[in-house]
């Protein structure tokens, strides 16, 4: 099943019917030098999308008694996916290169939410962090290639350009100005609320990613590499959290995020070119519309409304995984020098005292970004390949 | 041979695959230049600088006797630092202890992987009884100098960090016997080179019967060495006769 009319006529697989085998969960990996770079940002996008929805149902039920076991008991299923999901990556990618492949996923995923997206101010706050996380994908290659002596390319497989976006050095805001407007939850579509708790999803993966590997570094720059980049990645969280309607009750959100993680797996299963994966990403669908049946019998008991009320409306276009290079070079031309300033984006001049202060403290010693790309300029094979240089 | 070691396939890494996508991303390049002027040299200074900064990893425990080391019958000099020679010789307990380890994972390799050879099984499990030899060697001789062979010494833990990168090939269920043996020969030209130096600095250091028990480690590491690199080569020309 790839295509789902509306979500809720769809029943998926019962919680009950949701099991797996400690070997399934640690199966084969994908290999990282014949799978597809989109098959990758699948796999990392998804294990993003659990790792959040364990988040989300964990702080529902610091705040719900009521719903402690059914969430207890969703949460486990989607443990376990995350675990079969995550445990796809093959070891013989280094940190560093996954995290080349984390930027990819940041960059394709968010151009094709920023198209996709209706509401403009929300598309418009997809496409300014967009600008960010292609500028670190940049700063991470030149790392990859200083580091370790290892072309990005190998993992990008040239879907995703390697240049400078809106300087990293740049990104570091006051906190004031990293909130953004929230939808109206009464007036959003559903696939304004779906492309905010998607895309927070993937970037706070991506934040607690670098919070944890990036220790396991010896070299100092790339220590100071992770630091400065998991600190900007902590931003975009705020950011795009704050893209929802904090009016929603946790049901609400509750609701959304399992429509979300319906709407991403049915994207993952409709372009999937490896058939195992394929099949893996088709169970998840009915294992993901289990769980929002599941959702919704609780809504009704709980809040006595109609789910309809914030589900209302057929599943949104898919998910487009292919290059988006055009419309990243088209937002970089035109935004590249947007600024914040608190909800709204401004011309670099506009920019605001306290985010000038706070950058200025920060850099006052250096900045790790810069130091690692300095003068950096991509070329197949590396930058030290001679012959890259006449591609 | 019951199925190849090498094949070729659908690998998407390269240029070749797609030379429209890598023209456009030179373009890119021409479009959007470096904007941090400098180049590695920038990195290499920070790298300095954080060296001049550093504290070491770690120190060698002192001795448990008060005079530092125990004179024995056998070895009556304590040489000059002797801590260097504890350090390295955790170093060595640590290399051999690990070495036991790999050796396990390239036995189940030798055993199922694509180029299996069970003939080599026998050799490995002789390489591997001799690795733990060579462990208890070393174990006892930082008992005669008084040291604690359980503490795991600066260099014991750099070369822990150092085979991270053999143990990932040879623990990856997709890695060959050819690629896994390859890893092994990393380890057994270190161990060849580190024994080599060990015994100098026993010797220096006032310890003959040291010295001349890590002699008989040596050629048998001598012996690891020269049956690796025989099975490396045999088996890379057999794949290509």
């Amino acid at each position: 099943m790839t295509r789902i009319d509306t979500l809720l006529d769809n029943k998926g697989t019962p919680l009950d019917k949701q099991v797996f085998t400690w070997r399934e969960l640690a199966g084969k990996p994908i290999s990282k030098l014949d799978d597809d770079a989109f098959t990758r940002v699948r796999v990392i996008l998804m294990n993003g999308v659990e790792s959040d929805a364990l988040r989300l149902k964990h702080f529902g039920a610091r705040f719900h008694k009521e719903l402690q076991l059914p969430l207890a008991q969703i949460r486990r299923a989607e443990q376990h996916q995350m675990t079969s999901i995550n445990w796809l990556l093959s070891a013989d990618h280094s940190p560093l290169e996954t995290t080349v492949a984390y930027e990819q996923v940041a960059i394709e995923v968010t151009a094709a939410v920023a198209q996709n997206e209706p509401d403009p101010y929300q598309a418009q706050t997809y496409r300014f962090g967009l600008l960010e996380d292609f500028d670190h994908l940049y700063r991470y290659a030149a790392m990859l290639d200083r580091l370790e002596g290892k072309d990005a390319n190998n993992i990008l497989q040239g879907y995703t350009d390697l240049v400078p976006g809106r300087p990293t050095s740049e990104h570091h805001r006051a906190p004031g100005d990293d909130l953004r407007d929230n939808y109206e939850k009464d007036n959003a579509a559903l696939i304004t609320k779906i492309h905010a708790a998607l895309i927070t999803g993937a970037e706070y993966q991506t934040h607690d990613y670098y919070m944890n590997i990036g220790p396991l570094f010896a070299d100092p720059v790339a220590r100071a590499l992770y630091a400065e980049i998991a600190s900007v990645e902590e931003q975009h969280v705020t950011q795009y959290g704050s893209l929802q309607d904090p009016a929603e009750t946790f049901m609400e959100k509750w609701l959304v995020h399992e429509a979300m993680e319906v709407y991403t797996y049915a994207s993952c299963a409709e372009q999937e070119e490896n058939p195992r994966l394929k099949a893996l990403w088709e169970r998840y669908v009915d294992y993901e519309l289990g769980h929002l049946n599941l959702a919704c019998e609780l809504f009704k008991k709980y809040e006595r409304r109609d789910p309809a009320e914030v589900l209302a409306g057929p599943l949104p276009r898919m998910i487009e995984f292919k290059s988006q290079r055009d419309f990243v070079r088209e937002t970089l031309s035109r935004e590249i020098d947007l600024r914040a300033h608190g909800i709204d984006y401004v011309p670099k001049e506009r920019e605001a005292r306290p985010s000038l202060d706070y950058r200025a403290q920060l850099n006052s010693e250096g900045v790790p970004a810069n130091v690692v790309s300095a003068g950096y300029t991509f070329k197949p094979g590396t930058e030290i390949n001679e012959v890259g240089e006449q591609q | 041979m019951s199925e190849p070691q090498v094949i070729i396939g659908t690998n998407r890494t390269g240029v070749q695959t797609s030379p429209q996508d890598t023209a456009r991303q030179l373009e890119a390049t021409r479009m959007f230049a470096a904007d941090v002027p400098g180049d590695m040299s920038n990195y290499t200074a920070e790298r300095e600088r954080a060296i001049r900064e550093a504290d070491l990893i770690g120190s060698v425990p002192a001795p448990a006797t008060t005079k530092g080391v125990v004179k024995t019958a056998l070895d009556k000099t304590i040489g000059k630092a002797p801590e260097v020679l504890i350090d390295k010789l955790g170093e060595r307990l640590a290399f051999e202890r690990t070495g036991v380890r790999l050796y396990e994972a390239m036995v189940a390799k030798a055993t199922s992987a694509p180029g299996a050879s069970p003939a080599l099984v026998d050799t490995l499990r002789q390489i591997q009884a001799e690795e733990l030899e060579h462990m208890n060697i070393v174990r006892e001789a930082i008992e005669t100098l008084g040291g604690d062979p359980t503490a795991m010494t600066p260099c014991a833990d750099v070369a822990g960090v150092k085979a991270m990168g053999v143990l990932q090939v040879l623990t990856d269920p997709r890695t060959t016997v050819s690629q896994s043996m390859s890893a092994i020969l990393t380890i057994e030209l270190e161990d060849n080179a580190a024994w080599e130096l060990l015994i100098e600095l026993a010797q220096k250091g006032g310890h003959p019967l040291i010295a001349k028990r890590f002699k008989h480690a040596l050629e048998q590491e001598e012996t690891h060495l020269a049956t690796v690199r025989q099975f490396i080569r045999k088996d890379l020309l057999e794949q290509v006769s």
